[in-house]
């Protein structure tokens, strides 16, 4: 592991080492890999609820007169379309349509956009966007990276464990953002309905001196601290990509099925970055699919870049891999020719140099009972 | 952390019980809880040939895969294929149900090159 003194560190730190967690170097950041166990905490989110720190991940606030129209070119769906306290999903691209992140963006206000972007990717973002501003003064963006502490609350208990502590506050519909404040409460989040694990679930934002306040609120509540490790198998059990390992510049949204992610059926969505590249590449057709693998016979977790094969040929290999805590199965993804991506396709993937069976499944590998 | 006196240890934490001709090697408790949550076990195969620092079984957790290193030379006579079905006993019985393989050694001078009871207690402490 990197020397921990070289990495970024979240507000968080100390309640992780009371909350005796495993502490491992990610994208740059000390963070947290797991407490209990990450069959534990993955168990306790999809039954009850968990609490992740996500304070790794950035904050940008983009205000002005020139923000709505400047956003629309940076970002790959129709950001027009979000009323005040909405968000969505979104990408931003290069000019080859090569993904640079995925983010959510929220509208905080008439002129404000808040977005949360990928924590290990903070700089390159940041640097994209600003390159990309307008000279005429019309968009103001600050980062806010280093003001927040952030919380993923997740689990079908975390509406009722967030009314329990703020009783008077009507807390957001999914995809909505609010702040919440409650006199019996030590402080006052922003408050986010979405999350990364397929559960119902908020992500709360708090100044940076609030931060440990909150977690030892949400832990009071019998919240569940989790993990990296329990996030990932979370997220892959779903189908949601990861940045840095399912998306890439080398990638587009269309490779990764991310089509209505994009404006590109959207009559009212201009020109974006990108955009051109995404049309050439679906009047050409798609290279290759991010396709969804399931180990067939019992056989080794799946992991990142492990070959897979159709017959004598590889075709391709894992971007991300995992035993599924809910199923129990091997599952993975990887991206294919569009040929090998149908449901039920046979094909092999080879650990350490043994090739075991598995087939083509459909997204999400979890679905709720 | 548990280490069994009557044991001897190799530095990459591997354990290893001999009795008579035999030795049984495994993992150690320390090791068990660094790994965490293990789903996944490879022995080596009946009849390989395996050398003393050299990778001869796979245990995987949820995050990883680790090589298990062997810390004898010799020829594997058995493996636990207890561990297919039930690869947490390598997590709930590192010293006893979990083993990993038995072997014959064929260099047993080698394991006085392998750690003591304290002098493993030393390293992990």
């Amino acid at each position: 592991m990197s020397d921990p003194a070289s990495l970024k560190h979240t507000p968080l730190e100390s309640a992780h080492v009371t909350c005796g967690a495993r502490m491992v170097e990610f994208g740059g950041w000390f963070m947290p890999v797991q407490y209990s166990g990450i069959m534990d905490e993955h168990k306790a989110v999809r039954s009850a609820s968990g609490m992740f720190d996500i304070s790794h991940m950035g904050e940008v606030t983009v205000e002005g007169p020139g923000a709505l129209a400047w956003l629309e070119s940076l970002l790959t769906n129709r950001v027009g379309k979000l009323a005040v306290t909405r968000g969505q999903y979104t990408l931003m691209l290069d000019a080859k349509g090569g993904v640079i992140d995925d983010l959510i963006i929220y509208r905080n206000g008439e002129m404000s956009y808040f977005l949360v972007i990928n924590g290990a990717c903070r700089d390159l973002d940041l640097e994209w966007m600003r390159s990309r501003l307008p000279a005429d003064g019309s968009v103001v963006l600050k980062d806010q990276g280093d003001d927040y502490a952030a919380i993923a609350l997740q689990g079908p208990d975390s509406e009722k464990i967030l009314r329990s502590l703020y009783p008077a506050c009507e807390v957001p519909k999914r995809n909505g953002i609010a702040p919440l404040t409650s006199s019996a409460a030590a402080v006052s989040p922003l408050v986010a309905r979405t999350g990364y694990t397929g559960e119902d679930g908020f992500e709360l934002f708090v100044p940076v001196a609030d931060g440990i306040a909150l977690w030892e609120s949400l832990l009071a509540a019998g919240v569940k601290p989790c993990g990296l490790g329990s996030r990932d198998t979370l997220r892959l059990e779903m189908g949601y990509p990861l940045n840095g390992s399912d998306l890439s510049s080398e990638r587009t949204p269309l490779e990764a099925g991310l089509d209505r992610f994009t404006g590109l059926d959207d009559p009212e969505k201009g020109d974006f970055s990108g955009r051109p590249a995404l049309e050439q590449q679906r009047t050409a057709g798609l290279p290759s699919r991010l396709t969804p693998l399931k180990l067939t016979v019992s056989g080794p977790p799946m992991r990142s870049h492990y070959a897979v094969f159709a017959g004598d040929s590889q075709i391709g290999e894992t971007c991300s891999g995992a035993l599924s805590p809910s199923l129990g199965e091997g599952i993975a993804m990887a991206y294919l020719p569009p040929a090998f991506s149908a449901p039920g396709t046979a094909v092999e993937i080879e650990v350490r140099g043994r090739r075991y069976a598995a087939t083509i499944t459909t997204f999400p590998f979890y679905k709720k009972p | 952390m548990n280490v069994p006196a009557d044991l001897r240890y190799a530095k990459t934490h591997e354990w290893i019980r001999v009795e008579g001709d035999t030795v049984t090697v495994g993992i150690t408790d320390h090791a068990q809880t660094e790994l965490t949550d293990i789903v996944y076990a490879e022995p080596p195969k009946v009849g390989a040939e395996v050398k003393a620092g050299a990778t001869a079984a796979v245990v995987e957790s949820v995050k990883a895969a680790s090589d298990i290193y062997s810390p004898l030379s010799g020829t594997v006579t058995e493996v636990n294929s207890e561990l297919s079905a039930n690869p947490a006993l390598l997590n709930t019985d590192p010293f006893g149900q979990g083993w990993i393989y038995r072997m014959e050694a064929s260099s047993p001078a080698e394991v006085e090159a392998l750690l003591t009871p304290e002098a493993y207690t030393a390293q992990i402490s």
